[in-house]
This record gives structure tokens, sequence and C-alpha cells, in this order.
């Protein structure tokens, strides 16, 4: 393993349990040759804040498809913010209307992925913004 | 079907036409290198006579309301009563979902569904640290009695019937069903419908979980119990292979663990020592009605062949009514498209035909909007219209099970009972659905056929319209539905006067009742029913249930 591999957390907000994307995007991305750390479903925004910081990864992935994105996307960045780890870089995938996507944008959300992007948008999109 | 000489006399002509296509496929190939299903089973250029030699028409087909089933549940299928249209419906307050409630009937829908939000399927009220951000945005929110009465208002329950699609606290809502309908003067044993109540798919693959495996089981069986004596007219599960397949399976997988998880449920109520003839015919199916439309029409054809056969093969169910499987459908959420939004309404008309030519007993047509957020009225009502112009007007219910005898259908329809068996017998061998998902079996199945499907779509050996092909670069806008933040104020204050005017020592009292059943083996049902009509709210009995069993949590594997 090289010592800068980059180190992804995915992780599934709230009570919503559709993780086929999430599953399917931590798999693409171990693939891709990152290390993966999946968080697994019903994670409250502090238990995903928790993890990030004690697993020092590099980026956090959040997915969401059963439409409370809108309180919890933002609510990761800002508990992020209050721990001092606003650094680590935050992208958002799942059911997200597009009239949400700059509202998230604002509060910090780097990119979002929606239904129909290959995986390899994703990976791309890491190897870019992620050192 | 055919005589011996009948096909050696097709194979020779095939013979011939092989030579014939091989010169034609010289000068130009195929499309494609392979042609094959969603599900990636490959499909042959033809299909004959050949395929189906073995086919006996007495012992696989019969007649519709006949063994074996393939054709029909009823005699009279279509041509008797078309389908229940029963679109899922669920936003916001009961008040919101009331209205889309009559909205629907006043427009020809026969029978209701309901949808509730995550913080109730999941057992917390609107008022939990946990419900923030999710009252009332992926369905109803329902929190006490009170909440249900308003959603039923102006509802005659004698008459209409009603699914919910509830799991983990699926008793509870049954018991806040029955208490609002006995509340109205309609007895129990008036009242019809469905409640999910389905936690295997869960585990394997919606995720919607809260208690371990076996106590979830425990409560079913309660469920069940009661119903069969109480409730006569309602079907206590609806063994879902919905979310499997919205999951990422394939068709084979779907009805292979779908029917695995209701030979699961059978199992758990004969130990029980509930009689089967008692309590199988109300069981009930819900399938997906996805893309690939022969394979559907194929799937549900095997599943009622199946089901009749392990009804009274293994488990020795002796009336017709236990053997039959019924099914409602939904087209498949996960096949509409963001991108050019409007295509979806071709894609659910396709879907919902291939359940209707399938047989089924009542379905949901997704709306164009579905992908984006929950249904506008407008994209709702393109959604109905679908299922009556699919009912009324194209002439597909002339006759019944039209597309039996069809060398191709006929030949799918065994293969895929011949692969679901297969699963089903590697269950067993790993001693039972519970133990095989225990071991991740299916979950790890389905994972990896959805990450093959997404390899295809990546790849671009498979096409979705306006995804990967034929793509544009303009965005297509449709109006969405959103749900008021003030929902979630309003629903946390009327919980609040709930839990301010009900009587407390009478709501200790029935949660210490129900704590005693849980820890016993008393059937926890009648303690419901006292409990909600006493104002006891859904995350009252989940905390005393997940104090009394411990949680489910998700492993996290992918």
């Amino acid at each position: 393993m090289s010592e800068n591999k980059i180190k992804v957390l995915i992780a599934k907000p709230g009570l919503d349990g559709h993780d086929r994307g999430a599953k399917i995007i931590a798999r693409g991305l171990r693939d891709a040759g990152f290390e993966v750390v999946y968080t697994g479903l019903h994670q409250t925004p502090e238990e995903i804040v928790a993890t990030a910081i004690q697993e020092d990864v590099n980026v956090v992935g959040i997915s969401s498809l059963a439409g409370a994105h809108m309180y919890l996307f933002p609510r990761i960045i800002e508990l992020l913010t209050e721990k001092g780890a606003d650094d680590i870089p935050v992208f958002g995938g799942g059911i997200i209307p597009e009239d949400d996507i700059p509202v998230l944008k604002k509060a910090g959300i780097k990119a979002i992925f929606t239904p129909g992007s290959p995986v390899s948008e994703t990976v791309e999109w890491i190897r870019e913004n992620v050192n | 079907m055919f005589t011996k000489e009948g096909v050696a006399r097709v194979a020779e002509r095939h013979q011939e036409w092989d030579k014939l296509l091989a010169k034609r496929l010289e000068k130009a190939p195929e499309r494609l290198e392979r042609f094959s299903t969603i599900s990636d089973e490959e499909i042959k250029n033809i299909y004959t006579p050949e395929d189906i030699k073995d086919l006996d028409y007495d012992k696989d087909l019969g007649f519709p309301g006949q063994f074996p089933y393939t054709r029909g549940v009823q005699a009279s299928m279509h041509r008797g009563r078309l389908w229940t249209m029963r679109q899922f419906a669920g936003m916001g307050g009961a008040e919101d979902t009331n209205a889309r409630f009559h909205y629907l009937m006043d427009h020809g829908e026969t029978g209701l569904s309901t949808a509730f939000d995550m913080p109730t399927l999941m057992g917390y009220d609107s008022d939990s640290p946990m419900s923030l951000g999710e009252v009332g945005k992926c369905g109803v929110a329902i929190d006490t009695i009170a909440d249900m009465e308003i959603l039923f208002e102006g509802i005659p329950m004698d008459k209409v019937t009603t699914s919910m699609t509830i799991n983990p606290p699926a008793a509870i809502l049954l018991a806040m069903y029955i208490a609002t309908a006995e509340k109205k003067g309609v007895s129990r044993d008036k009242i019809g419908g469905t409640i999910q109540n389905d936690m295997l798919k869960e585990f394997i693959a919606q995720k919607t979980f809260m208690l371990p495996p076996e106590p979830s089981m425990r409560i079913i069986t309660d469920t069940v119990e009661f119903c069969t004596k109480e409730v006569p007219r309602w079907n206590s599960i609806s063994i879902s292979g919905y979310h499997i397949r919205e999951a990422g399976s394939t068709a084979v997988q779907e009805l292979a663990f779908t029917l695995a998880d209701g030979i699961g449920y059978v199992q758990a109520c004969v130990e029980r020592g509930l009689n089967v003839d008692d309590f199988a015919p109300r069981l009930s199916y819900f399938f997906n009605a996805h893309v690939d439309f022969f394979e559907e029409v194929a799937k549900y054809r095997a599943a009622r062949r199946m089901w009749a056969r392990i009804m009274r093969d293994r488990f020795g169910a002796k009336d017709p009514k236990s053997m039959l499987l019924r099914f409602h459908t939904q087209t498949a959420g996960c096949s509409l498209t963001a991108q050019q939004p409007y295509n979806n309404v071709v894609r659910t008309a396709y879907q919902a035909l291939s359940s209707v030519l399938g047989g089924t007993q009542s379905l949901h047509t997704n709306s164009l909007d579905e992908t984006l957020s929950l249904p506008t009225e407008h994209a709702v009502m393109i959604a109905l219209r679908t299922q009556q112009i699919i009912g009324e007007e194209i002439g597909v219910t002339n006759t019944i099970d039209p597309l039996a005898g069809s060398y191709f259908v006929e030949s799918l329809t065994d293969e895929m009972e011949k692969k679901a068996m297969d699963y089903i017998q590697k269950i067993d061998d790993m001693g039972g659905i519970l133990k095989a998902i225990d071991v991740g079996f299916p979950q790890k199945e389905i994972a990896d056929a959805a990450f093959n499907y997404q390899r295809q779509i990546d790849e671009c050996e498979k096409t979705i319209v306006g995804v990967n092909k034929y793509r544009m670069d303009e965005t297509i806008k449709v109006d969405l539905l959103t749900i008021d933040p003030v929902v979630e104020k309003r629903q946390c204050q009327r919980l609040a006067k709930v839990k301010a005017e009900r009587d407390a020592a009478k709501v200790e009292s029935c949660l210490n009742a129900i704590e005693s059943a849980a820890r016993g083996t008393d059937n926890l049902m009648p303690h419901l029913i006292e409990a909600v009509k006493s104002y006891v709210s859904v995350q009252e009995v989940c905390d005393c249930w997940r104090k009394v069993y411990g949680r489910h949590t998700d492993p996290g594997m992918f």
C-alpha cells in the first residue's frame, strides 16, 4: 500500500436504507485504488463526523435518497467545521433535485453526483480535487 | 404438447434456417455480439417447439384458477374484475395525505396504499432527534392514533381496502388501523387490506430494520396468528420482491429470494402451531415490474407455479387458496431517470403492461417525477391514467394470459423456475433463509448483480436512453412537490398536545403490558390495540421493544 493512498469515507446519514448507490460507489472507489471505509446505514451526522476524524480520511462521500439531504448534508459540514475538520472535502449523491444543488454547494458540499453518473466521474473528481 | 415427430420436423426446419441465417449474417452481422435480458440472461435468436417439448399443459400450465395457477389465480382473471389500481401515496402530515387519498379515489383509484415517512418506518416519533429533517419527507408522519384518524377521515373503511407499507412497526400500525375502524363503528372482521410486515426482505435489501431477526419473526408470527383469528380479510404479510429488485438483484434472484422468504414465514407459522390452511390464504406477494418485458411476464408466471407446488408439496396445504400466489406490482422506481424525465411515462407504461399480462391483482404505476421527489398531483394522474388505458383501451384484458404458449415465454418461464429453485435449494442447504441472511448470502448476491449492472451501464453494454445514449445537453425541468418545513412543527405540536391530554397512568400500564408480552409468549396484538387506543405512540412501543430485544445494526459490507 502506498503511503499517500487517498482514504475515502462513504457514509449513509439518516434513517434512509437505500444503500445500493453507496455500496456501488464504495466498491468502485476501492477498485480504482482508493482506501475505502463504509459506515453502514442509519448514521447520525455526529457519528459520521466522528468516524471521518477518527479514520483520518481525505474525503467524505454522503448519500441520501429519502429527501432529508437539505438538513443532513449541511449539518455534516457544520459539525466538521465545529471540530476544525473542514479541510476534509465532502461530496454527496442520491436523489437530489436540481434546485437543491446550488443550495448544498453554498453550504459547503463540493460536488453532487446524481443517478446516471458513472462511477468513473466520482473517481476522476476525487483524483482532481483531493490531495 | 407436441408429438415427437412434430418436434423432429421442427428440428430439421431449424437446421435449414440456421444455414439461411448464416448466409444473411455473412452480409450483415447482428447488431450485438450477445443479446441478453436486463438480468444478463442470454437470449437465443429464436424459440421453437424444441424449447418447450417437455412442457405438459395439464401439469405445468392448467387453466386460470386451477393448479398450478401458471395462467392466473382466478378463473375469470381481468375479464371478471380488473386489478386494484392502488397508488402508493403519503407525504407531509396526515391531512396532506388524506387529501391525496381523496383526490386519487375521486379519479378512479380503487384501493389505497400508504407511504410512511422514515421516522415512522423506523419506529421514531416526529419529535425524536433521530427524525430531524425527515418528518413527512418521503411519506406521511404517524405518531399516534390521532394522526391515523385524520389520515382515514371520510374513507369508508368497510369498503375500501388499504395497503400499508410498514415493516418493523407493522403490528402497531395494524393495531391503529383496527382501532380507527372500530371507532368509526366498523368491526375488525369487516376491514380489508395489507401490512407489508416483511422483515426478511428488509434484512436482505431495503434495510429498514430495527430489531434483530428472531424477535422480528416473532412479532410477525403474532400478527399472522391474530389476523387468522380476528381480521380474516387482512393480508398479514406482503412478501416483497420489489425492494430486492430495487437493490439491484436480477429477476431470478428477486423470484428466488422472495419465495425463500415466503417459505421462511410459512415455516415460522407452522412451528408456532398454526395450521397451514388457516393462515396461508392471507399471505400475499409484491413484485417489481422492471424494464425487460418478457422476463417480467415469465417471472410472474413462474412465481405462481412455484408457490403452488411449494405449498402443496413442501407444506402439505390442502386448501387451494393456500396455494395461490396473489400479488401486487409496482413499476421499477430504479429504472426511472432524472434525465429527460418524460421518458419515464413510457417506461412505466411498458412495465405496467408486463405485470398485467403477467396476471397481477393490484398495481402501482410510478409517476414520471418519482426519481426526483414524491409525485405531484399532475404526475400521479398520468400514472393512474396509464393503468386505466391498459385496462380499458388497448384490448390486452380481453383474454386471459395471452402470452401463454409462446415458445419464448414458456421457455423463459421454465428457465426462471429452474434457476430460482436452485437458489432455494442452496438456501435450504444453508439451513434456511435466516441462516442465509446471517451469513450475508442474498445480500452479497444482490450487491454483485447491482455492481455488474452498473459496470454494463458505465461501459454502454446496456442502454439507458437519455443517460448513456441519446443524451441531451439541455435540462428538461419538471415541477416538483416539496414538503413544507411547517409539517415537522405542526406534527410535533400535535404530538405534544396528545401527550399532554392522554391518561398517563393508562399509557404506563399499556406499555408495561406490552413489555411483559414481549418478554413472554402472549400474542402482542391485543395489547397493542389497547395501547394505541390510549394514545401510546409508535416510538413508545418501539423503544419498549428495543429495550427488550436490542437493535439490529448494519454490518456495512460492500
